[in-house]
């Protein structure tokens, strides 16, 4: 028996929105990169949805696709000892279930 | 083979020796022929930044093509014949408040379709690792100064989106031609790592 599995998920998030990247250590391929888990940013643009690449890696179909977005992060409160000015930030792309609201 | 020959030999690397034997094995089972191997090396060669210049040269001189790239940077490389397949571009805009600049810390993402192969530091632990949390330290050392009122903005090429940079247009170049400007946008300018050639 095969369960039906949903197209897409729809997204949550918006541009300006508040979120933060889990801190979350699952096995297996993970495109979320470690330095930023557990950080908050601001939600810079929805990218649209793309097959999710942890179910790629290995061989399943992707589905249901993840809504990406690009995150942008102060780059003062990623690294603490960040030499550069306050309006240094860091923009990365992160998968939906790999965020949380902030309310 | 004679003793000069002898001196250049070099073995074939672990990794040569796989391509070899994989590319010979498909070319054997008939799932691939020697002519298109040929085919597909001759295209991923003829990609070079020049492509990636010529859109920025372009979006210099024409505002509203500018306004296209920096909406959907896959169809305004598209428009010059460039095409970008299964994977968006996103272009990043220098300005007098903002310098960007990319990085991909997972692997070594890279607009290829528009730069050619990527350098071999950009694909290094040390520029992959570094640039994110010194960014500043790191553009120095390709002697690029960008003063503190110069927001940066590093962008990791984490997931499905590729980026490339549209520098600023050197002071000095009201008078030059498409070309003449394409020649001054060299592929680290379009990487973020340093500024566009000066007009001599």
């Amino acid at each position: 028996m095969t369960a039906a599995v949903a197209e897409r998920v729809a997204a949550r998030f918006k541009p300006g929105d508040r979120v933060r990247v889990l801190k979350a250590a699952p096995p297996g391929h993970v495109r979320t990169p470690w330095y930023i888990r557990g950080h908050s940013g601001v939600v810079e643009r929805l990218c649209g949805d793309f097959p999710n690449p942890e179910e790629l890696a290995y061989a399943r179909s992707g589905k249901p696709r993840q809504p990406l977005y690009r995150v942008r992060f102060v780059q003062k409160d990623v690294w603490p000892a960040y030499a550069g000015p306050a309006s240094d930030v860091i923009e990365i792309e992160i998968f939906q279930h790999w965020l949380e609201p902030i309310p | 083979m004679n003793d000069e020959d002898l001196g250049t030999y070099q073995p074939l690397t672990y990794f040569q020796m796989m391509e070899v034997s994989l590319r010979e094995l498909l070319v054997e089972k008939g799932v691939i022929t020697e002519a298109e191997v040929e085919q597909a090396m001759g295209e991923i060669r003829a990609r070079s930044p020049e492509r990636g210049a010529k859109m920025v040269a372009r979006a210099w001189l024409d505002p509203a093509y500018k306004a296209r790239m920096l909406a959907d940077g896959s169809k305004a490389a598209e428009e010059l014949g460039f095409e970008v397949p299964g994977l968006r571009l996103i272009v990043v805009e220098n300005t007098p408040e903002t310098h960007n600049v990319i990085v991909c810390t997972l692997c070594s993402c890279y607009p290829r379709m528009l730069l050619g192969l990527p350098p071999d530091w950009y694909k290094s632990r040390n520029y992959r690792s570094r640039v994110v949390r010194e960014p500043r330290a790191v553009l120095e050392e390709f002697g690029t100064k960008i003063p503190d009122g110069v927001a940066i903005r590093v962008h990791d090429s984490t997931a499905d989106m590729r980026y490339l940079v549209l520098p600023m247009r050197p002071a000095g170049t009201e008078s030059l031609t498409e070309d003449q400007l394409a020649a001054l946008v060299t592929r680290d300018s379009l990487i973020g790592v340093s500024l566009p050639n000066r007009h001599r």
